[in-house]
């Protein structure tokens, strides 16, 4: 008895901080950074709507970023997540199995090669991640694909994908500027359009994703096991992880190859609560969130007046947290 | 009355084929099948189970071939305890239990009052209406057993399968189990079909007796006309003596060195 009242609490008081942590990393996107801007002076600047210096810095400027990092950090850390339960491999994440280096190279393509397709840039790293996917797939298919070899498959799909973008920046070297600043992943210079872009899709497919909440609770006890149940296990691994695909191909296609989030924010989440899919996704899916806008304020403040693309400062702070972390729990 | 039936059965994976199975499962019966490590009990059991398929030959389940019915009908026929290898998830028992009732429930369907009573109704019958509420994770191997058993129950299946059950218990805790097999047997006419490696409790817990070797059916029969001293040494190459005292098999090797 004891034990379930303890876990009812401990995921209430995990939500309630992750609540919280979302509201901060909204409230310093939008208020740090040159011009700072107090608690009071938000609701008014927000509420003109973009008059002014301060009301353009933070209305067209700041809130927008803002919102494209809750929605990227949402999607990398919903489809992080979507991926460690169906492959049951803690792992999985978008960057690794190459989902994202394949929606990453169609982009790359499209920005060094065929400019004038730019705007259909989200496009063009959707169908990238799709394609990867359905690789992966039919490489680690026999008489159905085990979790070991997709993931495989993926790993050496990245290793290819990566070949062939660092083959394509070397061709095309002298265009290649505008390349190196999406490929360590930033939000810099994100705005209302490309929160047009992408909030729909973030919208929608998040809402699709909690669909596979159950599926995946009943994947967790084992193909076998599901199998016993009367699930049609090979059919829900294979659109759960498209689903994934989706949502990283989502986050690709504005803020570039932006790692991490996807492996570490299900993590934690599940490190505190456990690995029950009705609290562990909505809850990475708002860490993730948080964790990116705060990342992103960071990479932009640390050194102004230069701003660091926020997939750097991740990697170089995240890497490291989770090596801790994980020696801390000894689950290594 | 027949419920599962096997005809000309063949399997083949790797360097192991299962061959010429033909089986018959009597209705409400507790069925035992033996035999060495690799005799191909466990991959019999998958097979019944539509976890793994069929090279040629019919099974069929109340005189339907079984991979006619749908994935779900399916698992509303019958239910499986897999060999006690896979990691749990951390979830309570009533958690684990209620996953039994997914075969009767939609994509976004939550429980119903069906499902809830009938889940209690598991719980209460494998002895776990205390620990309802506590981490499977932290349950003993023999109350793991009987939680896994619950979550079995709750598929309201005609037909139990079982690989093992026993495997990793202490003597105190397989005779609960045995008893409590034996009880769903009795009480609701379940069908029991479980691979045992402890010829002991197949001889005293079963009806039928199943003897497998190198992939085929050795013999089949009640166990007090067909575990001899013959079959320990044809089947298993051991020398020992077997009698029975109140219908328990009593096994002594010659165990000189």
């Amino acid at each position: 008895m004891l034990e379930y009242v303890e876990r009812k609490k401990k995921r209430m008081a995990v939500l309630v901080s992750l609540l919280l942590l979302l509201l901060i990393a909204i409230y310093a996107g939008l208020s740090f950074g040159a011009v700072s801007v107090s608690f009071k002076e938000l609701w008014s600047v927000l509420a003109s709507g973009g008059e002014g210096v301060y009301e353009k810095i933070v209305y067209n400027l700041r809130l927008p970023r803002v919102i494209v990092g809750l929605c990227v950090g949402a999607c990398l850390a919903a489809s992080g997540a979507l991926l460690q339960g169906v492959m049951r491999n803690p792992l999985a994440d978008p960057g690794i199995i190459g989902v994202s280096s394949g929606g990453g190279l169609f982009a790359i393509i499209t920005m060094v090669i065929f400019p004038q397709y730019s705007y259909l840039l989200p496009f063009i790293a959707f169908i990238g991640a799709f394609l990867t996917t359905v690789l992966i797939y039919m490489f680690a298919w026999d008489k159905g694909a085990s979790p070991v070899k997709i993931i495989l498959a993926g790993v050496a799909m990245n290793a290819v994908l990566g070949a062939i973008m660092n083959g394509v920046m070397v061709l095309y070297s002298d265009r290649v500027q505008s390349v190196i600043g999406w490929l360590s992943g930033g939000l810099n210079g994100r705005s209302w359009y490309h929160v047009d872009i992408i909030l729909p899709y973030t919208i929608i497919m998040l809402l699709v994703s909690l669909l596979a909440i159950k599926p995946v609770n009943i994947l967790i006890l084992g193909d076998d096991a599901a199998k016993l149940l009367g699930q049609n296990v090979e059919l829900i691994r294979m659109l759960i992880i498209l689903l994934a695909s989706f949502l990283a191909g989502i986050a690709v296609s504005v803020a570039g190859l932006i790692g991490f989030v996807g492996l570490v924010v299900p993590h934690i989440i599940r490190l505190l609560i456990g690995e029950d899919y009705r609290f562990l996704l909505p809850f990475s899916i708002i860490g993730g969130a948080a964790l990116v806008v705060i990342a992103d304020t960071a990479a932009r403040s640390l050194f102004d007046p230069i701003e660091l693309p926020v997939g750097i400062l991740l990697a170089a702070l995240g890497g490291p947290f989770f090596i801790i972390l994980l020696r801390r729990r000894r689950i290594l | 009355m027949t419920v599962l039936k096997s005809e000309d059965l063949r399997f083949a994976q790797g360097k192991f084929r299962l061959h010429d199975i033909n089986l018959e499962f009597p209705q409400g019966k507790m069925t035992a099948i033996v035999g060495p490590n690799g005799s191909g009990k466990s991959t019999l059991l998958k097979l019944f189970a539509r976890l793994l398929k069929t090279d040629s030959g019919n099974v069929t389940l109340d005189n339907q071939l079984i991979h006619k019915y749908k994935r779900k009908e399916y698992a509303k026929k019958i239910a499986m305890l897999l060999q006690a290898k896979e990691i749990m998830p951390n979830i309570t028992v009533k958690e684990l239990v209620a996953y039994g009732r997914v075969p009767f429930q939609k994509l976004a369907g939550t429980a119903s009052a069906e499902d809830k009573e009938i889940i209690a109704w598991a719980i209460k019958e494998t002895g776990l209406e205390k620990m309802a509420d506590r981490m499977v994770g932290h349950l003993s191997g023999g109350e793991m057993q009987r939680a896994r058993i619950a979550m079995a129950l709750a598929q309201k299946t005609p037909v139990l399968l079982l690989d093992e059950p026993t495997t990793y218990l202490d003597i105190t805790h397989q005779l609960e189990l045995m008893k409590l097999l034996t009880r769903i047997n009795k009480t609701y006419q379940i069908t029991i079909i479980m691979v045992l490696h402890e010829l002991q409790y197949a001889g005293a817990y079963s009806d039928n007796l199943i003897v497998m070797k190198d992939g085929a059916v050795y013999q089949t029969g009640k166990p007090q006309s067909i575990l001899t001293a013959q079959l320990l040494k044809d089947v298993y190459e051991i020398d020992a003596k077997i009698k029975f005292e109140n219908n328990y098999p009593i096994i002594i090797p010659n165990y000189e060195i």
